[in-house]
């Protein structure tokens, strides 16, 4: 029940293609990350709608295959 | 979702200006995250009450449908979904949740 930084790169790269993303081991136990994620996506959406997008991207790995993942949402800049 | 779950869930957050879902009490919360929203909460002085959803399986699991959001804590205010707890914190730190809490007559400084 736990996934190395690698997986959650590649499935948030590959659910909000085009995007920017950091992640942060917090605890080295495959089950604690922090991710900041830059996109266009989030231009015109509120905060709750930005992290939904971010959940989507995980989908059933959010909550099962992944315990804490703290989100950070921006606007990725021109 | 189990109908006795979704009726509490309505029920809380439409007779609760604000309420968190959360794991554990706010006097002994059982989860970093949720501990941070009862910290921000209590520190603003923002009168609120909570549900326990490690008590009741159906409303831990119904909470995540409901919402449409997979995690858990969730505050809401005025029966709306404001956050998880990076939101509230995010909110906290850059002065919005205190705008929007006074905005609505929860808190008043």
């Amino acid at each position: 029940m736990s996934m190395t930084k690698d997986e959650l790169l590649e499935t948030l790269s590959n659910g909000l293609p085009g995007s920017e993303i950091q992640i942060e081991d917090l605890a080295g136990d495959g089950d604690h990350y922090a991710a900041t994620i830059k996109s266009k996506k989030f231009i015109g959406l509120n905060k709750i709608q930005q992290h939904k997008l971010v959940y989507d991207a995980l989908g059933e790995k959010m909550g099962y295959t992944l315990h804490a993942l703290s989100i950070k949402t921006e606007i990725l800049e021109d | 979702m189990q109908k006795n779950a979704k009726e509490m869930i309505t029920k809380e957050i439409s007779s609760n200006d604000v309420h968190l879902f959360m794991k554990g009490t706010p006097l002994f919360p059982q989860c970093g995250f949720s501990s941070t929203v009862v910290q921000i909460l209590t520190y603003l002085e923002a009168p609120f009450t909570s549900t326990n959803v490690l008590e009741d399986e159906n409303v831990r699991e119904g909470i995540k449908e409901f919402s449409n959001w997979p995690t858990i804590p969730q505050l809401y205010v005025k029966g709306e979904l404001m956050g998880g707890c990076d939101i509230i914190k995010e909110m906290f730190e850059s002065g919005e949740l205190q705008k929007i809490l006074k905005e609505k007559s929860i808190i008043s400084k």
